[in-house]
């Protein structure tokens, strides 16, 4: 095995799941470690589910195999249940406290677990639930949960938040760096209780 | 590594966009080819680059785009060409003689595979193609590898005058890690056509000297190959795998310490260079994505030595590779005594969320106003997001691009006695339909095409088309008439009209349904996504809860902002205010919201 630290990171596209990961590869350049990942692009994108795979450390493939996640970032209810099975055994889950349902559910009446079902069967895994829209809503601007959501993860991942931090203010377009920025502190002082 | 001026650098980048940057460190000179998943953001890349030192255009299909590519190496100047796997099917025909041909200065045609199909309607293998056109094709492992190979695949392509294939997968293009790259640079060559027939002109007389020119190329080309580096070995016992591509990548996480690894990242192979490797072990196993490419010559040179691979049914011939389908297959050959990753399956029964034409997309109101005309119509589809019409019944055959009309009048003449409509997008009309389109007016076929018009080529990223008015360069250019296309290739019916004009739309379908011979509805309307971009916003709509009954109908009509929750219709943020939801609504309970 490779040692690396794996991270999954889940959604729905157009969510910013590959901004979230653009930062954990940039962390990892700004402390001189290895990193591959993995990321859904194309005709994928238009709403679907979507997923990110970061391998810190990795110096293999980009892909985690099912059961080896050591963290599992979801900015939805119901993807983090499609995608728990990468969890390794005490792998940790960051969920957004966000429920989108598909469009098929309701095309198609297609039944669908409830948000307290869903809950119930996410906290069979180490959980921080968050409400990572109100949080980056109180940050500036909705749009900068997924910011939220890996300062809440931050205290999980194996790198100096200082450089996750750095990361930030590389990676987001400059008119947001403020909200971003603030962003990530607020979802850095709720890690204290993730 | 010490490139051009020395500079090195680290950056954390997707596989296609190290693509990109290693043909400017090549001194790339001339760039032209088609968008398609997982290619397109090589020349995304390149064309958003402000300091731009090559040509570069976004053609409007692959074998136009080979053409011009080819014919600029015959220049003398490097020159790219991406596009999808399927892609090289329509460059097939110049692809296949440039190898006779051959170029002067560096060519490169970057054919990008996706195994497990995950934008496209085959599995098909570029390099088979490098191998019946007896050219050299690169194969990458990883984003870093893809980078190098590119960087060097100029040089290879001058070294022996052929085209040289370059095949990421899906996994390569769409996977980031952190890379060195050089410094790119500006080559300031300038094209010089020298005459020469004999190269040039294909006719039999010198194309059978051209013929027996490739060939005696060849074996040279698999010495080199082995002497870059692309295919190369370490002996470490009795047993041994061989890998290419990414899957070279999973052995390696997994491979025990006593058993050899070969990789292989090129092609042709070096026959007698495997067989040296190969006889120095008891038992081989073959792992590559695809078709058995590297297991067929391993089995060819292999004689007594047992092989396992996809041919005795210890690999998969279909799907992707990942590191728990090595270990699969490792551990079913006895290359490994257990599967390490824990096996977890996923939770069954959950609501699947598919992809899905977005809030206001133009298309799902095209798709609602034909169904609601032709009921009982058959739907010939084509390549685009519009393909995602299939959850709407609206989609009964995708098979390559263009092939909507063509499939579409084939139909038509069969005898088959019910409406034939089909849908296409405009760059994919201007793609390969156009020809489709002539072909079904000539001979006479009665049908309705809808043309789904949004003056872009957006599933793949939104590309500029000839239809945009833009190049791939931001220059303003004039936009082709779609209209005077069609009545050029003889159709009288040509009907341009907005999709979110529900009525409009229906009064048109109708016409087209009373008369003979082939019609054309253009259905005009921007991306959604281009015009939030452009900062057109509309005002949302909402369900006035005490006026909906509950139907339902606007629920069918599958927008992703309307929902359903206590037997009423609600609409969410997604809305753009495309208005249609509003127009369906039998009982009038949706509205503009009112502005705060």
């Amino acid at each position: 095995m490779t040692g690396s630290f794996d991270i999954l990171i889940v959604g729905i596209g157009g969510q910013g799941t590959i901004l979230a990961s653009n930062i954990l590869g940039e962390a990892c350049l700004i402390e001189g470690r290895a990193v591959k990942g993995a990321e859904t692009h194309g005709m994928a994108q238009r709403g679907g589910s979507v997923e990110s795979h970061i391998r810190i450390d990795g110096k293999y493939g980009p892909l985690i195999p099912p059961g080896q996640a050591d963290l599992l970032i979801s900015f939805d209810l119901l993807e983090a249940l499609r995608y728990s099975h990468f969890l390794k055994d005490g792998g940790k889950m960051v969920v957004s406290r966000q429920l989108v349902m598909p469009t098929s559910v309701f095309t198609q009446k297609l039944t669908a677990p409830s948000e307290a079902e869903i809950i119930a069967e996410l906290k069979k895994h180490p959980l921080c639930l968050l409400d990572a829209d109100k949080m980056a809503t109180e940050a500036g601007s909705v749009l900068a949960q997924n910011v939220v959501m890996l300062g809440a993860a931050a205290g999980s991942i194996p790198l100096n938040p200082e450089s996750l931090l750095e990361a930030v203010r590389r990676s987001v377009p400059k008119k947001t760096l403020d909200i971003n920025v603030r962003a990530f502190e607020l979802g850095r002082t709720f890690s204290g209780t993730c | 590594m010490d490139l051009q001026s020395g500079i090195m650098e680290q950056r954390y980048l997707l596989g296609n966009e190290a693509i990109a940057h290693a043909c400017r460190e090549a001194g790339v000179d001339f760039v032209s080819g088609y968008p398609g998943t997982p290619s397109s953001e090589v020349i995304d890349t390149l064309r958003m680059q402000k300091d731009r030192s090559y040509y570069l255009e976004w053609s409007v299909n692959e074998k136009v785009a080979l053409e011009n590519a080819l014919a600029a190496a015959w220049c003398g100047i490097r020159a790219l060409c991406t596009m999808k796997h399927v892609g090289l099917n329509v460059a097939a025909d110049p692809l296949m003689t440039s190898a006779y041909t051959g170029v002067t200065g560096g060519l490169v045609i970057m054919s990008a595979d996706d195994p497990f199909a995950h934008s496209s309607q085959n599995e098909q293998d570029t390099r088979c193609y490098a191998h019946f056109a007896r050219i050299p094709c690169l194969d990458p492992a990883s984003v870093q590898e893809a980078h190098d190979m590119m960087q060097e695949a100029f040089g290879l392509s001058e070294e022996f005058g052929l085209p040289v294939l370059f095949r990421p997968t899906t996994r390569i293009c769409h996977s980031k890690g952190n890379v060195e790259l050089g410094a790119p640079h500006a080559s300031g060559r300038k094209g010089e056509f020298h005459k020469d027939p004999r190269q040039y002109v294909v006719i039999p007389a010198h194309t059978r000297v051209l013929h027996k020119k490739l060939n005696e190329k060849q074996p040279a080309i698999r010495k080199r190959l082995v002497e870059r580096g692309f295919n190369r070995y370490d002996i470490h016992g009795k047993t041994a795998v061989i890998a290419s591509g990414i899957a070279a990548s999973y052995v390696q996480e997994l491979l025990p310490p006593s058993v050899s690894f070969m990789k292989i990242g090129a092609y042709p192979i070096d026959e007698d260079w495997l067989s040296d490797f190969v006889k120095q072990h008891e038992k081989i196993l073959v792992i590559e994505e695809l078709a058995p490419e590297v297991e067929e010559i391993v089995r060819q040179v292999a004689g007594c030595v047992p092989v396992f691979g996809k041919k005795n049914g210890y690999a998969p011939y279909e799907g992707e590779l990942s590191p728990s389908a090595v270990a699969a297959i490792m551990t079913k050959a006895g290359f490994i005594s257990s599967n390490p990753f824990q096996q977890k399956d996923p939770i069954q029964n959950l609501p699947a969320r598919p992809p899905i034409l977005c809030a206001g997309c133009l298309h799902r109101g095209a798709f609602y106003a034909i169904r609601k005309v032709f009921k009982d119509g058959i739907y010939p589809s084509d390549i685009g997001c519009y393909t995602l019409g299939l959850q709407l019944g609206v989609v009964d055959t995708t098979i390559c691009m263009g092939a909507s009309i063509t499939v579409g009048s084939g139909i038509a003449h069969s005898g088959e006695p019910r409406d034939v409509v089909c849908t296409i997008g405009d760059s994919t009309f201007l793609h390969t339909g156009i020809q489709g389109l002539m072909n079904a007016v000539y001979n006479g076929a009665n049908m309705t095409v809808v043309i789904l018009d949004n003056r872009i080529t957006a599933m793949t990223g939104h590309q500029p088309n000839p239809n945009t008015g833009t190049t791939a360069c931001g220059v303003e250019t004039p936009a082709v008439s779609l209209d005077a296309i069609c009545r050029a290739c003889g159709v009288s019916f040509v009907e341009t009209i907005d999709p979110y004009d529900m009525t409009g739309m229906i009064n048109v379908f109708q016409e087209a349904k009373k008369r003979p011979g082939v019609k054309v509805i253009i259905a005009k309307q921007m991306c959604v996504i281009m015009m939030r971009r452009a900062g057109i916003r509309r005002g949302k709509y909402t369900v006035d809860t005490d006026a909906c009954t509950g139907c339902g109908t606007c629920i069918r009509f599958g927008c992703p902002a309307i929902e359903f929750a206590d037997e009423k219709a609600r609409i969410n943020d997604l809305c753009s205010g495309c208005s249609v939801c509003a127009q369906l609504c039998p009982v009038g309970a949706i509205a503009r919201e009112a502005k705060k």
